[in-house]
């Protein structure tokens, strides 16, 4: 991928120093663990919004700290590793920028204690996936593949949201932790199913669900840091998370264990078997990585509770297998971008005996290759025996889950065998590069979180008591009392361990003809996600050129005719609806002057309409703009008077240069008779329903609340005895500051247009100078 | 008096409206003059009318004597007022340019961003606006 | 318009006029008045100035750039808003202090940030108007003709 020039461009000194930045993190995060193991929960808040009860508010608990550690961790070594990796091409700054956002947007969305500010921290990680994805943006199929993440995630994300905004009005907060102190709150509330079904589109959507799987194998366009950090460990975990999250809320319904269960099967089935189809090694992973999504969704719908009390193992199975799968995904990532870096292609078919040549890549590749296949000592063996535990435990009919998940551990058992031994053992084939190890900051990260794996299995109380039980009782809602160990002796998940290892090496061997029949398979698929996609996203377009051609067809009239016939509409339906009309109409009491003034008003706009001449119009304008200004000073309002006199003025000088530079009346184009009689029309209707709209509010007494709120606190809390003034400079100044900011950009703008010169002769004037 | 000015505001909507739809750019220009007008007027209603009693406060009072305006719907209107100039003087400018530029007020024949594309248009359109700038 | 009489009453008028102005902001917390309200009598005071003499005598009395004085305003505005984050409460919240029998707080700079917004924005359009109409009248042949 990388040319021979670009290889020797040296690596910027910024991204090597910014890889302190999340290892700082990463030690100050491990402090946190003493006090988070012994079930601690730690807060910290800033308020925000408080009268929307929205606050800035972190939380750390047992699950929130093991994702901090992971995000930070493994964030340390794929911005290591990005540094030499994406050495040579351009704008590295910016990749890392959009890297360290995205590590920052990810550690709020864990750590966040505020559900609005947890979809805050979502939608940046949706736009800083987005952002990475396309950052070979040259690229038409990386800009595809970056719009297609958006739309799924963003489009989940805003489900998500109103998902949200229902439960926190259900549960009277926003705030996580309140909501999980009081976990049985919700389970029975009438909005429950909405609240779970939008939550889950979310969910969904971000951990790549089928049917919404598509996206994340199409987001390997990115570059390879990308996939490992985003696309494997982090980002598609989110979702995870979210399920997690709410387990004690929301789970252990009949609803939420079904719905997990077979969107998660599906998933984990779907995957692996397309997986087996793909040839290219980041596409394989890729696949895998969804498998694992679906397993992890899957467990999470196991019952927080087993018949007669016991911990859950399926959510301890699903916790552990988080942490399993982003230590060996992280490091096979890498290890395939190392090899598709240093021996320039990712093809299986091409790839073989770099065993020589890369030998420390190989020795991650191995190490992170046994924990995904599950085999002791590793961590992963000790995730796969809760799995099968897990699944063997679930409460009805738990041939579904056994079977999911048996076809996914033989699935990665081959997998396993494709990246570690595949590129490294027989022959070395012709490849477009002479392959070489890769620098020291590109197999240093997989080699330390494949050790990690293999310690996490060598001591297995450690890990368990300080990472994963805490993080599994955050899950569940209260401490388990359960013992991780290596080795349980001889029971049926170690013979159907066997069972998946052998399947597996099988499978592996059997490849080819496995391969051709399969693909004709998946050929055959009548409509795959991605399909649906381009299918949607041609009807969206053409959609909008047709409303764009209908509304927007470049005739000013046609806009303004749209603008208030709908407003003639949505009033006419209101008046209708609610039933507004005022009938009989009132009383009215009015003096002599206030008629007088009535009278001038209608007399001007007549005359406005009916003028036939420029300067009769402007005068008649003035008249109608001196009497409301007469209104407001006959009721009560002299600073209004006073502005709205001084604007006239003020208009009169502007009209009075401007205006009369532009043609008069005479023979202007008017609208044919009949356009008139439709214009008049839409005019009548808009002018009627505002006139009832206004009977009917005004015969209403006016609410006063905030009224009242000024009046008395204007002398003690402003010091000023003009509540008008006191409320545009002290109450409601921030609105004052955001309309004489439009004052001023209304200035600058008309500035910067009359200072365009007037290019009438341009053309021609463009030939003779040839400018 | 509240039947009354629901009535202007009727009267100046109707003929806002009109003037807007009318192809020539000054008329458009009064339309957004006297449609800011009964934006306003309408607000204003909308807060309640009370005769003569601005919302000040004595000096030495803490709280106005009861029956005073309300004072929110004029805050509004106040800076409603001066933004609809800065819009006013804006749309005149533009309409001031846009003639030099294209040697029409005729909104009909403005049709440079958006050329025509096809016959379906409202009504006759006397000249082709399709120039380019 | 060239009127020997209207120059020199004006002369007289503006200053009057501005004199009122500021007069009416300082009040306006306490009777009716205020920024936009003063603005408004100052930018029409220069207008009125502009109408009698031309853009240029304007932006000489002016001093500054009216949209130098727009961003003075708003700058000002939004500066005055910052010294409540020093309690701290929310951005704007009014701060007050007593200099001794008269209170002293923010939302006065704020009300003067309004006021000079509002002159600086006004009088950005109406001079900028001006100069162009009187670019077109008296010079109709465009600057980069006359290299």
């Amino acid at each position: 991928m990388a040319a021979a020039s670009k290889a020797d461009a040296p690596v910027p000194l910024f991204s090597r120093l910014i890889v302190l930045l999340p290892a700082t993190l990463f030690v100050w995060f491990l402090t946190f663990l003493p006090e988070v193991s012994g079930g601690a929960v730690l807060t910290w808040k800033v308020s925000w919004i408080p009268q929307l009860g929205i606050d800035l508010s972190f939380m750390v608990d047992g699950l929130s700290l093991l994702f901090a550690l992971l995000i930070t961790g493994i964030g340390s070594f794929i911005l290591l590793y990005a540094s030499d990796y994406m050495r040579g091409y351009p704008q590295v700054g910016r990749f890392t920028l959009f890297l360290v956002s995205f590590m920052l947007a990810m550690l709020g969305l864990v750590l966040s204690d505020n559900l609005i500010a947890l979809f805050v921290f979502w939608e940046l990680t949706t736009i800083t996936s987005f952002l990475l994805i396309g950052y070979t943006h040259e690229d038409a199929a990386a800009r595809r593949s970056a719009l297609q993440g958006l739309f799924v995630t963003g489009a989940g994300g805003l489900a998500m949201l109103a998902g949200f905004i229902l439960l926190g009005q259900a549960a009277g907060t926003y705030s996580l932790s309140e909501i999980l102190a009081n976990p049985d709150a919700l389970r029975g509330h009438a909005d429950y199913l909405p609240i779970l079904i939008l939550v889950l589109c979310g969910a969904f959507t971000k951990s790549a669900q089928f049917p919404f799987h598509f996206w994340l194998p199409n987001a390997m366009a990115a570059p390879t840091p990308v996939s490992a950090y985003l696309h494997s460990a982090t980002m598609v975990k989110a979702g995870v998370f979210l399920l997690a999250r709410f387990t004690p809320v929301l789970g252990d319904t009949e609803v939420w264990m079904a719905t997990l269960t077979i969107f998660g099967a599906v998933t984990t089935v779907y995957a692996s078997i397309i997986a087996l189809t793909r040839t290219d090694l980041k596409q394989v992973l890729a696949y895998t990585t969804v498998m694992a999504l679906g397993a992890c969704v899957m467990f999470l719908g196991a019952p927080t509770r087993a018949e007669g009390g016991d911990p859950s193992i399926g959510l301890i199975a699903a916790v552990t297998f988080i942490f399993v799968h982003a230590l060996y995904k992280a490091a096979l990532f890498m290890v395939a971008g190392n090899i598709d870096h240093e021996a320039g292609t990712r093809e299986l078919s091409r790839l073989g005996g770099l065993r020589r040549a890369m030998p420390w890549t190989f020795a991650a590749a191995a190490l992170a290759g046994l924990s995904m296949a599950g085999l002791p000592p590793f961590v992963g063996f000790i995730g796969k025996e809760l799995l099968y535990k897990g699944a063997l435990a679930w409460p009805a009919e738990p041939y579904i889950a056994v079977a999911a998940i048996v076809a996914a551990k033989v699935m990665m058992v081959t997998v396993a065998l494709l990246v570690a031994v595949l590129p490294f053992f027989g022959a070395q084939r012709d490849l477009p590069k002479r392959p070489h190890e890769a620098p020291i900051t590109m197999w240093i990260g997989p080699i330390v979180l494949g050790v990690i794996a293999l310690f996490g299995g060598l001591l297995p109380d450690l890990t368990a008591e300080t990472l994963l039980l805490p993080a599994a009782a955050a899950v569940m809602g209260y401490q388990p009392d359960y013992e991780v160990k290596l080795w349980h002796g001889v029971n049926i998940p170690l013979i159907l361990s066997g069972i998946t290892v052998a399947t597996g090496a099988l499978i592996y061997a059997k490849r080819a003809t496995l391969l051709a029949a399969l693909s004709r398979g998946v050929a055959a698929l009548p409509l795959t996600g991605d399909r649906a996609y381009d299918k949607v996203m041609v009807w969206l377009a053409e959609f909008a050129a047709w409303q764009t051609r209908w509304l927007q067809g470049g005739v000013q009239r046609r806009y303004i005719l749209v603008v208030f016939m709908t407003l003639g509409a949505a009033l006419a339906v209101t008046i209708l609806v609610r039933d507004a009309l005022v009938w009989p109409l009132p009383q009215v009491s009015a003096n002599f002057v206030e008629w007088g003034v009535a009278a001038l008003i209608v007399a001007a706009t007549i005359s406005t309409l009916l003028a036939d001449s420029r300067l009769l119009a402007i005068c008649s304008l003035g008249v109608v703009g001196a009497g409301v200004a007469l209104i407001f000073l006959l009721f009560g309002a002299p600073d209004v008077a006073m502005t709205q006199l001084l604007v006239e003025t003020l208009v009169v000088v502007i009209v009075a240069i401007v205006l009369l530079k532009l043609p008069d009346f005479r023979g202007e184009k008017r609208p044919t008779s009949a356009g008139r009689v439709r214009d008049a029309l839409v005019a009548g209707v808009v002018g009627v329903c505002t006139t009832l709209i206004v009977l009917s509010v005004t015969a209403q007494p006016p609410q006063r609340a905030i009224t009242d709120y000024f009046e008395e606190n204007s002398v003690p809390g402003g010091f000023g005895r003009n509540i008008v003034n006191v409320i545009l400079v002290d109450f409601r100044a921030l609105d004052t500051l955001g309309e004489v900011a439009v004052v001023a950009v209304a200035g600058v703008a008309a500035y910067a247009l009359i200072m365009l010169r007037p290019r009438r002769r341009s053309g021609k004037r463009g030939e003779e100078t040839g400018t | 008096m509240e039947p009354i000015v629901a009535v202007l505001v009727g009267v100046l909507m109707a003929a806002s409206v009109y003037l807007m739809l009318s192809r020539n750019l000054v008329r458009f220009v009064f339309g957004l003059v006297l449609i800011s007008n009964a934006a306003n007027l309408l607000i204003f209603a909308g807060g309640g009318l009370t005769r003569a009693a601005p919302p000040l406060i004595a000096s030495g009072a803490d709280l106005p004597a009861s029956g005073v305006a309300n004072a929110l719907p004029q805050a509004l209107i106040l800076t409603a007022i001066v933004i609809s100039f800065g819009l006013l003087a804006f749309a005149l400018v533009l309409a001031f340019r846009a003639y030099q530029e294209l040697e029409t007020v005729d909104t009909d024949a403005m049709r440079v961003a958006e050329p025509r594309e096809d016959a379906a248009e409202l009504e006759e359109t006397p000249r082709s606006g399709d120039r380019t700038v | 318009m060239n009127s020997l009489i209207l120059r020199e009453a004006t002369r007289l008028l503006v200053a009057l006029m501005l004199l009122f102005s500021i007069f009416m902001l300082l009040r306006g917390h306490n009777e009716p008045g205020g920024g936009f309200i003063g603005g408004l009598i100052a930018a029409i005071a220069f207008a009125l100035y502009a109408l009698a003499t031309d853009a240029q005598a304007v932006r000489k009395a002016l001093r500054a750039d009216p949209r130098v004085i727009a961003a003075v305003g708003l700058g000002l505005a939004i500066g005055s808003g910052f010294l409540a984050l020093l309690e701290p409460a929310p951005f704007l919240t009014g701060q007050w202090t007593t200099v001794g029998d008269f209170k002293a707080g923010t939302p006065l700079p704020f009300d003067i940030g309004v006021y000079l917004v509002v002159v600086g924005a006004v009088l950005t359009i109406v001079l900028g108007i001006k100069e162009q109409q009187a670019d077109v009248e008296d010079d109709p042949v465009e600057p980069e003709d006359r290299r």
